[in-house]
This record gives structure tokens, sequence and C-alpha cells, in this order.
């Protein structure tokens, strides 16, 4: 899967989470949570969906890594290409 | 035979609408089977039976809107004989639940077509904030159109419902109940240590938040604090026997729903994060049960996600207490005379002074300090 397709990804996964994001509002380097209004249950159920869809394992200490749309992308697309 | 009726879901909620019976007439039921759906306020709820035995009949239709306590339906109890039907129409069983809500203000009959009320009620429009025009200050189908055409449309309509729900129970609370606050700090590093350990050997799914041992420390120390577990009802007190952890859950466009996690005390933390992963997820998407809704005996508020350090938080009625915690943060924290950066968070008790004190108050709290103290016991 490459980056484009980890984005897509990603932001599918956020939309469904909160619905009433419009996609291309999301400023890729602004931190989601605050942007999306994330709490805890929403981020760790986003971590779910992507460790389940790209069958990856994402530590919680990684979490940090994963703080805006662009970071996000840059890290899970490391995590795939180690497989 | 048993009355299953209109549950009242909250002290804010007066009527709610029949959407779907899920069972026929004739059909078996069980206790804590749910029977229906009833769209409320607070979106639409799974309302379950209280009892084991056969559909006799169902007394309302989808679409009918009607008060709490209404009989809905007729529950044929195990081993009772089939009775006559009670061909009593919906209209006179309304009229005749409002009669018996004694406590109520007296209910002024409203001039309204039929058609303007159906229309009125289909679009969340409550008929008394509607000016009438017609003969005698009648509300007509012209009139309903032209306030729905000055409201916001879509999910407005029901976030205006919900912060009307929300409005009721807080000005009741805030009217009736005489507020005491405490508020305490935690040193949560012990916690937060254990959790990270804990989460280390976890897959994604099987991680846990540490708002679920806040949940756990609460549910345990009041087993020691019957008195904060409870309602006040009939001006007086009333334990409860079982601890149902309300959870405020905000919801996606504004408001907030407090449904229970049932016997908290009693549950795991994996237990308890399960559970509360599926309230959030039944919160938000509108499928919440009705005992979920009204059988808290006790409402928790995190507001640490959103920078909050201290919650003062409003008791939602009939209960006599909430607990608020805030963000945990990172600040100078002396033990035994060292000084050290430790994870702390404050915690809160907002409880009701016909109920409780301030000692005993303070007492519960530095319990649930002391339980967040042994994580492992949780």
């Amino acid at each position: 899967m490459d980056k484009h397709e980890i984005r897509q990804l990603v932001i599918r996964k956020l939309t469904g989470i909160a619905p009433e994001v419009d996609p291309v509002q999301i400023v890729p380097d602004v931190d989601l949570r605050a942007q999306i209004d994330l709490d805890s249950m929403d981020f760790l159920n986003f971590i779910i969906a992507l460790s389940k869809d790209l069958k990856v394992d994402i530590p919680e200490s990684q979490y940090s890594r994963m703080a805006t749309l662009d970071a996000c992308v840059d890290h899970l697309s490391g995590l795939v290409s180690k497989k | 035979m048993a009355e299953f009726v209109m549950p009242a879901l909250g002290a804010d909620m007066e009527a709610g609408t029949l959407i779907a019976w899920l069972k026929n007439p004739g059909d078996k039921v069980a206790r804590g089977e749910v029977i229906a759906e009833i769209d409320t306020d607070k979106g639409v709820i799974e309302v379950e039976c209280f009892t084991t035995g056969i559909v006799e009949q169902l007394l309302i239709k989808p679409g009918d809107k009607v008060p709490v306590g209404t009989v809905l339906a007729i529950i044929r109890e195990e081993g009772e004989a089939a009775k006559p039907s009670l061909e009593v129409p919906i209209e006179e069983r309304v009229i005749r639940e409002m009669s018996r809500k004694v406590d109520a203000p007296p209910v002024e009959r409203l001039k309204i077509s039929p058609l303007a009320r159906k229309t009125a009620d289909s679009l969340g429009i409550d008929p008394r904030t509607i000016l009438g025009t017609g003969p005698g200050g009648r509300i007509t189908q012209e009139d309903v159109e032209r306030t729905a055409a000055t409201k916001p449309s879509g999910d407005g309509k029901k976030g205006e419902r919900i912060r009307q729900a929300i409005a009721v129970a807080m000005e009741k609370s805030k009217r009736e109940i005489p507020h005491y606050y405490l508020g305490t700090t935690i040193d949560m590093t012990n916690c937060m240590k254990w959790l990270a350990a804990e989460n280390l050997n976890r897959s994604a799914e099987g991680r846990l938040l540490y708002g679920v041992m806040l949940i756990k420390a609460v549910a345990l120390a009041l087993r020691q604090f019957p008195e904060l577990n409870g309602f006040w009802q009939d001006g007086k007190a009333v334990q409860s026997p079982e601890i149902n952890i309300g959870l405020a859950i905000s919801l996606r466009g504004g408001g907030l729903v407090s449904p229970a996690i049932h016997d908290a005390d009693q549950k795991s933390l994996d237990e308890l994060m399960e559970a509360f992963r599926d309230l959030v997820q039944r919160a938000r998407s509108g499928r919440l049960r009705s005992s979920e809704l009204s059988d808290p005996t006790i409402t928790i508020t995190s507001l640490g996600e959103q920078g909050v350090e201290t919650v003062f938080g409003i008791i939602y009625p009939p209960q006599v207490a909430l607990v608020g915690f805030g963000k945990v943060v990172e600040r100078p924290w002396a033990v035994n005379g060292l000084l050290g950066v430790h994870q702390v968070m404050n915690a809160s008790l907002s409880a009701d002074h016909r109920v409780s004190d301030g000692h005993r108050g303070g007492l519960f709290l530095a319990l649930i300090d002391r339980l967040l103290q042994e994580p492992a016991y949780l």
C-alpha cells in the first residue's frame, strides 16, 4: 500500500468515527484530536481500525507520532514498509 | 397481568414516541428482552421488558406519542390465563395518565387541529411554542409550517431537543438540590505507569483507558459510602443496592447522555472497558437501552481530555452525587519530603446536602485516592 492509499485509508477511518467531518477540511499538519474533537476512546478505535486494515501493531508509545494527518501517514507508511 | 409502560428515562423525560414494536401479540418475551424502540429527546432507545411472559396486547401503534407512565402493552405473566382485551382507546389512556400526574402543573388543553399536531410532532416542534392564528387562537397547519420555516433544519432540531432535555434536568437540579462541592488532587503516577506497562503486552483491541480505572475506583468506594449511591425520592434518601455508574458521554454535534454501566463494582477492568466502549458507540449512534438511561445511581464526568483541570459538576436528579475528574497533568509534587515531577489529577465531588455531609464526602474522595494508588488491585 503506497502513501496515497494510506492517506485515503486514514481519512476514511477518521470520517467513520467523526461522520460530520468534511475530509477536505482536515488540515494535514494540525493536531487531529483537537481538530476533529477525538477523545481517547475515538483515538483508540482509530488505532484498532488501522491496525486491523494494515495488519500492523501500533504500540501505545507510538501514538505521539500520529498526532497529525501527515505524521500519521508517514508513521504508518514506515510500519507497512517494515512488514 | 403486567403493564408495560412508557418508561421515564431520566428526570427530564415527559413523553416518548413509539417507533416500532419488536414483538407481536402472542409472542413470548423474557425479562430484559428488548420489545420496543422509542424516540426520545436522547435519541432512539431500545426498551426492555421487566417481566417474563407472553405479549397479550399492544395498546399503542408506531407514531403515537404518549406521556411517561402510559400503559403501552399488557404482558401475561407465566402461568396466567388469557383475559379479554382491554378496549380502552389510546386517547383515554393518555388522559388518564396525564390526570395521574398530580405533581405536574395543570395541563391546559391546547387548541390545535389533529393534522397540525401530527405535523408538529413529526417536525419535533413543541406545539406550545407555536402562535395560533386560527379562530380563538387555534393552531392551524399553516401555523406549524410557518414555525418550522423559522427553525433550523436537520440535526439542528435533534440538537435543540437534546439541549432542551438537558436544560430541564439541570434547572430542576439547581433549583431543588442543595449542592456542596469538594475537591482533591490525586497522584496518578502509579496508575499511569501500571497502565502503560499493562497495555504494552496487549493488542490495540485489548488495551485499557485510564478512565476505566476511575470508574472502578469510584464503584468500589461507593460500597463503603452507600449514601452517595442512590436517589432523593418522595422527600427522602433511597440507597441503591446496585452500583450503576452513569457516564457523561458527549455526543458529536452537541449535547450529552449519561447511560449506566450496571454493577460496575463487580466488573473487572477488562469488562468495564468492554462495557465503556459499547456504551460510547451506542450512545453516539443513538442505540441505547432504556435500563441504561433509567438506572444510573451516580454519575461520573471526566473533562480532562478537553484540557479542564477541575470539574464543578451538577447532580443529575434524582441522583444524589456526581464525581468529576480533570486532566492528568505533570506537576511538582512532594512525597515524604522529596520533591519530584508527578502526574496528578483533580477529582471533585458534587453531592446533595440533604443526603450526605462534607465529612463523609471528604472520606469518600480520600478512599478513591487510596484505591488509585494500588491499580493492580482494582
